[in-house]
């Protein structure tokens, strides 16, 4: 399977707003810009991407704390993501949710999610939906290599399978979980696991947006023809703390660096796509500058929007209630 | 006596408990850290730095860092509890109590009562509660009315960091199970402690202000707002008497049904939702046992009925703060005030 050159303008372009819009949101933070929990997947980006290209919107994804880049990837609105991260009335989730809590419904995003483990059952509840209402959709769960040792998820795990869901479960293995290494939380290994319940699973290098790309389509098919659930263990690494804040003294020295001179999923893709003559450094340089743009214009917007009010509060609260 | 904060209260607590009592272990998710990494040892101590240096102290066979995995360490809890440790499990949020909650009210609640008085479960769940820390709905709740709720769990609820020390303390060496619930937002508030253990007991209120005109009763950090509103009131010719409870299961029914006579007057602040909460447990509590004495509606003043908004223009007014407080006890007070 080859990849247009439509496609892989649409995939950088992804990958470079979602780095640029962590970047600005690590700044914005340091200058106490920004209230609250705020967890940054810069250095992820060929994982939410890699896998959302072969996503439209009858497929639903359900993500973690660290949702701003599954969102991106799965076709959010940055402005309207970067208000709600400012607490503002014209936010995704007008200001209600902010960053752990930041969905699209519309666009087949489940939210961001504060409770670690908390989207593998709902990811076979929108599998379950596909299957019923026979959309041909699928349904995808980010889980992070804490919440893979959550019950919920090996539940889910279970459930998928048994119920043959169209189901996809992508670990995203950054190495931490907080402060506590993933080589001492994860008993037995991601593959190993999945297979224990009888699914397809693949280790993946989640530096390289191709091997991801090319592991997705091969789950993601296999659910969409209904043989059921599949899990990509894909490994990568966070640039930025756990949350805004972490000064991330359990990292060993270097490492950070390291891995964005020898791995950054931006320049590989930059260096394949170039080396490959699939598209030239010129046009990645527009794109790169345009997302530069597009993320510091989403900033200003998000500084200068109105803040909800007093008739906001008790807004949302059910469909239908008499108070 | 020095001044410490909370955070440093609960963290000596936790020492001097492990220090007097060899079977008391301390487990949640990196309440050291770094474990498995290539760099810093005791890297967090918490997500907020209660428990840092305990590592060091007791090693990791006392404090025991888990894989992310609630249900299993707090029900590893209740088992190790109920078979002769005595374990003190921090769940980080009190929210995620959903993850785990059937150890909790189904195992180790029940076990003594099930097993007709043969079984003790000496164990405590520290756990964060609260909104005003911008960390919206699944961070921010007030739990401790569900687990007030449910007979066979203990729950503390410190106001400060004495309250903390002594209650912490107590919640080690009881025998049941106790939820002790730490405010996120107060870790770095002051107060004096002394250096050395010491125990506040259970179910015994401490009234910390006594006044003529109203009776406010108010739980964890609202007791602190209480406070702060009594002394506002006093200055306009308004004294109040400021009840706080310490521990919501026991409950101090004495102290309540004494202070709220005696003023006749009652307001009651509880941070939590407005339905089923310690506010209208307390107020049913009153109007059963001493409604011949009131001189007016008892007044309550919790958060809205409404999950916790993450948008601080929002949160700054769900916080029941020092102005709805006054505005209460100025209106339970009548004309004139
Ligand atoms: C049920 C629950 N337990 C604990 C937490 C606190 N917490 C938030 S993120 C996190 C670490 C998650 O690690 P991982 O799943 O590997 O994702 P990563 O942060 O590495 O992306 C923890 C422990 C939580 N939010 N929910």
């Amino acid at each position: 399977m080859q990849l247009s050159r439509d496609q892989l303008r649409a995939a950088y372009q992804r990958m470079c707003l979602i780095r640029n819009f962590e970047d600005s949101l690590h700044e914005e933070f340091s200058a106490g810009n920004i209230p609250g929990f705020v967890h940054l997947y810069a250095g992820e980006e060929a994982s939410g991407v890699g896998v959302c290209m072969h996503l439209d919107d009858r497929d639903a994804i359900a993500s973690t704390h660290r949702g701003h880049g599954h969102c991106i990837a799965k076709g959010c609105d940055p402005r309207a993501m970067m208000l709600e991260i400012f607490g503002k009335k014209d936010g995704l989730c007008g200001g209600k949710g902010g960053s752990m809590h930041i969905a699209d419904l519309s666009k087949g995003m489940m939210g961001a999610n504060g409770i670690v483990g908390g989207g593998p059952p709902l990811v076979c509840g929108a599998a379950l939906t596909a299957k019923t209402l026979k959309t041909g959709g699928v349904a995808i769960a980010f889980v992070g290599d804490g919440a893979s040792n959550q019950g919920t998820t090996f539940e889910s795990y279970n459930l998928a399978k048994v119920w043959n869901l169209p189901a996809v479960f992508v670990v995203e293995d950054n190495r931490y979980a907080e402060s506590t290494a993933s080589a001492w939380s994860v008993g037995g290994n991601q593959v190993d696991r999945a297979k224990g319940f009888g699914m397809p699973a693949q280790e993946v290098d989640g530096h390289d947006f191709f091997a991801v790309w090319e592991a997705a389509r091969q789950a993601i098919e296999r659910a969409r023809a209904g043989e059921g659930p599949s899990l990509l263990h894909v490994k990568l690494n966070r640039y930025y703390g756990h949350f805004e804040g972490d000064a991330i003294t359990y990292k060993g020295e270097g490492e950070i660096e390291q891995v964005k001179t020898e791995k950054d999923a931006l320049m590989l893709f930059k260096q394949r796509v170039t080396e490959t003559k699939l598209l030239d450094s010129e046009e990645l340089t527009v794109i790169e500058e345009e997302a530069k743009a597009a993320i510091a214009d989403c900033l200003a917007s998000a500084k200068a929007g109105a803040l909800p009010t007093e008739a906001d509060l008790m807004t949302d609260v059910y469909v239908d209630y008499k108070f | 006596m020095p001044m410490k904060s909370f955070r440093q209260a609960i963290n000596e607590a936790l020492r001097q408990e492990m220090e007097r009592d060899q079977r008391v272990v301390i487990m949640g998710e990196d309440i050291a850290g770094g474990l498995g990494a290539p760099g810093e040892d005791d890297a967090w101590g918490g997500p907020l730095g209660v428990t840092k240096g305990l590592m060091p102290q007791f090693g990791r066979n006392r404090v025991l860092d888990t894989p992310i995995t609630e249900s299993a360490f707090i029900g590893c809890a209740a088992g190790a509890a109920a078979t002769g440790l005595r374990p003190v499990a921090e769940l980080m949020f009190v929210d995620f109590m959903g993850v785990c909650f059937d150890q909790i009210f189904n195992q180790a609640a029940k076990f003594r009562y099930m097993f007709g008085g043969r079984a003790v479960t000496p164990m405590v769940v520290r756990t964060m509660y609260g909104a005003g820390f911008r960390a919206a709905s699944q961070h921010s709740q007030c739990l401790y009315p569900v687990f007030t709720h449910i007979p066979g769990l203990k729950v503390a609820i410190p106001s400060n960091a004495y309250e903390a020390k002594g209650l912490l303390a107590q919640s080690i060496r009881d025998d049941d199970p106790v939820i002790f619930f730490e405010h996120k937002v107060m870790y770095d508030d002051e107060v004096d402690v002394p250096d050395e253990p010491y125990t506040i007991p259970f179910g015994e209120a401490n009234v910390t202000r006594e006044g003529d005109d109203v009776t406010i009763i108010a739980f964890g950090r609202m007791v602190n707002f209480a406070n702060q509103a009594a002394d506002s009131l006093a200055a306009s010719g308004i004294s109040c008497t400021v009840v706080d409870p310490r521990t919501t299961s026991p409950l101090d029914k004495e102290t309540i049904l004494e202070t709220a006579s005696e003023t006749g007057r009652v307001v009651v602040i509880d941070e939590a939702h407005p339905r089923c909460n310690m506010a209208t447990d307390v107020s049913a509590l009153i109007c059963e046992n001493c409604f011949g004495d009131l001189k007016a509606p008892i007044k309550q003043v919790t958060g809205p009925h409404a999950p916790v908004p993450f948008s601080p223009a929002l949160e700054d007014l769900y916080v029941p703060g020092v102005p709805k407080i006054e505005a209460a006890v100025r209106e339970i007070m009548g004309k004139g005030h």
